[in-house]
């Protein structure tokens, strides 16, 4: 099966890659309401190839070895698309407000979600690098596309420049991995480390795969390009980048750290611990400082990254599927606060400071409802859905023995409950400022939308747990 | 269903004047709360002589409170003689106490909450004294030492008021140990808290010793000094009394009803209730009685320099509990509690009269100022007189016949103990007329001493306080002379039954009246000398007493400071612990707990943060710096660890 072409596994990919050209067609040449009908015309793009995602056939290995769709790929490309489409539909009344609405915008959107569903279903190093590129040239693309705006394109530079950085050492590490196992194919290297004790070349090779990858889900210390991006890039493009990029980075962290290096796990084991309690205490303290939301959401979620890791730490099955868990309910509750902050326009013009949330009890209740809902949820406390997230993988750090690391977990999430807090606070207990604008239908129904699955992901938490189970079982079950 | 009526009725007035007193107003609590009294009263009159006369004892179960293993306790109503003596003395003087109140209290600013307090602590005492079993004993015994809080800081923004209340809780926790291991050692010994289970296992008990700390000690004997070391905190005895003068910041009414005639006295009570228990333990009897003993000798005598009339009358209060006690120690438990029984009439009487003083006075406690009104008043002065008639014990007041019984007994009990409480009591009968006279000559005759404005607004109490005075001063003349010979006399047995235990080796009640003359008339000399003494100083020679005061200057201050007892547990137990807690407070939770947890944690946070967001530049070499430095330090972990 190794050598079959199976090209059909790669349907979803080929028909979203078509379908681009085909929006990037309707774009150049409708004169009028081009974005509008570009936007629309993506966002069924997007949730028609998550049809066929789900109907697809898995697992398949396609492409001589190069690609693989199996239950981890159909969960993560499903969540991949879902976040695309949700922060697409954010960017729609934003864009058009700022004199963005370029029909390019959602183009690019689509083609980043091409290389992101082509990285999930990496199974070699080529593959996975040309997924990463794919996605991560739309990113750069994307974070500037205000391109008369200073912030805007100060982000897309950093972001590329860093960027830039971290795929070398991509490639570093794939190079050394190369050499020292003889193969790209993840099946190849896998063998390779199984034969024998892992060199030192192939181990500095990780490494280096590891810190790229780690890049892409911003852990620390390579992290630092996030806050200055979030902040500066548009609101939209942030919240974009917040959920599905860094899902897509998560879910190959996973595939890469699971699969040709699963059997090193008593080497990398003890990196991941380290990275990820980097990330969570760093998340935790330095949002404390931040004034600006933006950046408070970018250290939060550097935090977030930081507990999701925990689960691949435990390396085990419920270890992967608590991150699995984690990420899916990390997405809506982000994609929902994303979507108060863009919300947050006064006179016309985008507020940017937890200040002129102050008063947003009194002025707008349903959103001041909608962002407390969000904020306890990302402290975790019960019985919102960011509980769950973090039960899942303090559990199976427990079990696998990691108790430390949870300890670590529960310790820095009450750090970070503060800010949280904070921001509930000023909403509710500090003297109103002007109300804002009135809030575009589309962003109402995103964070109506996101609001009841946080509240209410309690009441049926099994569908999510069950289908995270499976992916995970995709990946490191007997 | 007229037991529980007597027991719930003020229960219901309390709710009813409590939660719906905004709603019904002040008019109506008042209505509310008499009105269940004078119910509870009827119902409690008419169980006094059905149960203690017609002795149709009997006891009503009305549900299961504890069952866990052999701990087993019920809410139920014990009507036996003891109980029904005391819930038809406690409902009629609480009755009488609730009606002088609507007066006393009429320009109060919070009338139902006084109204609630005085229901739900009358329900308190008596459930205290129908429990069948110690634990609902000990409900009652804590539910009255609630409302005894509640009320004397019922004038809350009195700093004064909530000290005092604060102190008789405190002291009364001290009590409170000792009666909750009492009841815990009881419960031990004999498997049961229920009062039958318990009295029909203690004779099988004798010579049982318990270790404690290493010493054995008869374990009969222990839970009954452990039981008396609880009625000591809640009747005021010696060591343990300092809480009930200072009770007096509550308004006057409570004084009467709770500490004069009812909470203080459920020690004696206890005593008596126990008495199958403290027959079997000689030892804790003569602890009984010194304690008493000493105590009615030394009230008696802090009690003739006290300037505050309603301090001396609880002076007063203290040492006659003192006899109380000394004439349950010498197993004379019917001459306790028909002592109890008048006092509660005449000290009552004797609160609500300096209440109605007070009144009149415009709130002037200090006797000091006072003097010169007694045609003004002329209700008040009666039935003060009254009072102190029967306090006194002139003969044929109530008074007379209980004071009397106590010092008999005690000499007849024929005891080194017995004779050392007849000498203290007879010294203290001495000490009680002079200092009633003092105060009543004092309070109502001489030179008036109060400005002139004060006098002009001298006027006689509205006839709701005074009908109180004039059916407590009833009491005050006949209880003694028509109750002597059921509860005392020679058939007394017959009257008690069972409810009163009395080894047979014990013959001090029998004896009592076969006692030589002298003894019988030496209690009434020592009152006449009294009064007389007390007349020749305060009225004739007026200027004596100052001339005294100065000549032994010495044992005046001990006297006045109360034989330092405030001083010296203020030495011993208050400062050390207000040292200790400030030291824990300052040291221990503010420099370590605070200064490294709360404090130094944001503090450190603070730090973290400033230091983490320094590192955040903007510059984009920094960053790739960062992270070259990260790949540094994860490839040489890597090679590091597998060398």
């Amino acid at each position: 099966m190794e050598s079959a072409l199976n090209w059909h596994a790669a349907i979803p990919e080929l028909a979203l890659a078509c379908l681009g050209m085909a929006a990037l067609m309707l774009g150049v040449f409708m004169r009028r309401g081009a974005t509008l009908a570009v936007t629309m015309f993506t966002l069924a793009s997007l949730l028609l190839v998550a049809m066929l995602v789900l109907a697809a056939d898995a697992p398949v290995v396609a492409f001589d070895g190069l690609f693989v769709l199996d239950a981890f790929a159909v969960f993560t490309k499903v969540l991949v698309l879902l976040s695309a489409a949700l922060a697409l539909v954010l960017a729609l009344d934003w864009n058009e407000k700022e004199g963005i609405d370029r029909f390019e915008y959602p183009v690019l959107v689509l083609l980043a979600t091409v290389g992101m569903m082509a990285m999930v279903s990496a199974n070699d190093l080529m593959s996975l690098y040309l997924g990463l590129e794919l996605s991560s040239l739309s990113l750069y693309v994307l974070a500037a596309i205000h391109r008369d705006d200073l912030r805007a394109t100060e982000a897309g530079l950093k972001y590329f420049v860093l960027g830039a950085v971290a795929s070398g050492m991509l490639l570093y590490g794939s190079s050394l991995v190369y050499g020292f196992s003889g193969s790209t194919r993840f099946a190849g290297i896998a063998a390779a480390i199984e034969a024998g004790p892992a060199s030192l070349g192939l181990i500095t090779g990780l490494c280096f795969v590891a810190a790229g990858l780690a890049f892409k889900v911003s852990a620390v210390p390579f992290h630092m390009w996030t806050p200055d991006v979030y902040e500066g890039a548009p609101t939209p493009v942030t919240a974009f980048f917040s959920i599905a990029p860094k899902l897509a980075a998560v879910g190959l962290f996973l595939r890469v750290m699971t699969g040709p290096f699963g059997e090193a796990a008593g080497q990398w084991t003890q990196i991941i611990v380290l990275i990820a309690i980097a990330s969570m205490l760093l998340g935790a303290f330095a949002a404390i400082g931040q004034s600006n939301i933006k950046r408070l959401m970018a250290y939060s979620s550097i935090g977030h990254i930081g507990y999701a890791l925990i689960g691949l730490a435990a390396g085990t099955e419920e270890g992967i599927r608590g991150v699995l868990v984690y990420m899916a309910i990390y997405i809506v509750m982000n994609a929902g606060t994303f979507g108060c902050i863009v919300a947050m326009r006064r006179e016309g013009r985008a507020s940017e400071r937890i200040e002129d949330l102050a008063g947003l009890g009194a002025t707008a209740p349903g959103l001041a409802f909608a962002l407390t809902v969000f904020m306890f949820s990302m402290a975790g406390i019960p019985p919102l859905a960011g509980f769950f997230g973090k039960f899942y993988v303090f559990m199976a750090a427990v079990q696998a023995g990691l108790w430390p690391l949870a300890v670590i977990g529960v310790l820095a999430s009450v750090v970070s409950a503060f800010y949280y807090l904070r921001i509930v606070k000023v909403m509710y207990f500090d003297p109103a400022q002007p109300a804002f604008d009135p809030r575009p239908a589309t962003v109402g129904v995103v964070v109506a939308g996101t609001t009841l699955f946080t509240a209410l992901f309690a009441l049926a938490p099994a569908p999510l747990v069950a289908a995270a189970g499976t992916a995970a079982r995709a990946l490191v079950g007997g | 269903m007229i037991e529980a009526g007597s027991v719930f009725f003020p229960l219901l007035g309390a709710l009813v004047a409590g939660f719906l007193g905004r709603a019904i107003g002040d008019r109506g609590a008042q209505v509310a709360t008499v009105g269940c009294m004078t119910l509870a009263s009827l119902c409690g009159v008419w169980l006094f002589f059905d149960v203690a006369f017609a002795g149709n004892a009997r006891t009503v179960e009305l549900g299961t409170w504890i069952a866990s293993g052999t701990l087993e306790a019920s809410w139920a109503l014990r009507f036996d003689t003891l109980s029904a003596v005391m819930v038809g003395m406690v409902t009629v003087i609480s009755t009488l106490i609730h009606l002088y109140s609507v007066g006393y209290m009429s320009h109060d600013r919070s009338i139902p909450r006084f109204m609630a307090y005085l229901s739900l602590f009358t329900f308190a005492m008596l459930m205290l004294v129908t429990a069948d079993n110690l634990v609902q004993l000990f409900f009652g015994w804590e539910g009255v030492g609630l409302c005894s809080y509640l009320l004397i800081g019922f004038w809350y923004d009195r700093e004064s008021a909530n000290a005092a209340a604060i102190k008789a809780f405190l002291v009364n926790r001290v009590g409170d140990i000792g009666f909750a291991l009492g009841i815990a050692g009881v419960y031990m010994l004999t498997d049961s808290v229920a009062f039958d289970a318990i009295f029909a296992a203690v004779p099988a008990l004798t010579g049982r010793t318990i270790d404690v700390a290493g010493i054995s000690v008869n374990a009969v004997e222990l839970c009954g000094v452990l039981l008396f070391i609880g009625a000591m905190g809640k009747s005021a005895q010696l060591f343990l009394h300092t809480w009930l003068p200072d009770a007096m910041e509550g308004p006057t009414p409570v004084s009467a009803l709770i500490h004069a005639a009812t909470m203080v006295t459920a020690g004696v009570f206890l005593v008596a209730r126990m008495s199958p228990l403290f027959e079997l333990a000689p030892f804790a009897l003569s602890v009984v009685t010194v304690i008493g003993a000493s105590t009615a000798l030394f009230a008696a005598t802090v009690g003739c320099v006290q300037n505050d009339i309603k301090r001396v009358i609880a002076y007063s209060t203290c040492s006659q509990l003192g006899y109380m006690f000394f004439a349950a120690g010498v197993s004379a438990y019917p001459a306790a509690i028909f002592h109890l029984f008048t006092h509660a009439f005449f000290k009552a009487l004797l609160f609500l009269g300096a209440g109605s003083v007070i009144h009149a006075m415009g709130d002037e406690q200090d006797i000091r100022r006072m003097g010169g009104i007694w045609r003004k008043v002329p209700i008040t002065y009666a039935v003060m007189w009254i009072g102190s008639l029967a306090l006194a014990g002139v003969p044929f007041f109530a008074g007379y016949y209980s004071k009397d019984m106590v010092l008999e007994v005690a000499w007849a009990a024929g005891t080194g103990v017995g004779r050392y409480a007849f000498v203290c009591g007879i010294l203290a009968a001495f000490l009680t007329a002079f200092y009633s006279w003092r105060l009543l000559i004092l309070t109502f005759h001489g030179a008036p001493r109060a400005d002139a404005h004060t006098m002009e607004h001298v006027h006689e109490s509205p006839p709701v306080m005074t009908v109180p005075l004039i059916l407590l001063a009833l009491g005050a003349v006949v209880a003694g002379a028509v109750f002597y010979d059921p509860f005392v006399g020679h058939h007394f047995g017959e009257f008690w039954r069972e409810a009163i235990r009395i080894a047979p080796g014990n013959h001090a009640m029998e004896a009592a009246h076969d006692v030589a003359l002298w003894v019988k008339l030496l209690p009434v000399l020592m009152g006449v000398s009294g009064i007389a003494t007390a007349y020749l100083l305060y009225m004739v020679f007026p200027t004596v007493p100052a001339l005294l005061a100065e000549r032994f200057r010495g044992l005046y201050l001990f006297l006045l400071n109360k034989w330092y007892f405030d001083e010296l547990y203020d030495r011993l137990f208050v400062r050390p612990a207000m040292r200790l807690g400030v030291a824990l407070w300052k040291g221990g939770d503010g420099g370590i707990i605070d200064r490294f947890g709360p404090d130094g944690l944001a503090a450190a946070t603070v730090r973290a943060t400033r230091a983490i967001v320094r590192v955040q530049t903007g510059l984009v070499y920094h960053y790739a710096f960062a992270m070259l430095i990260g790949i540094v330090v994860l490839v040489t972990l890597f090679a590091t660890g597998r060398l």
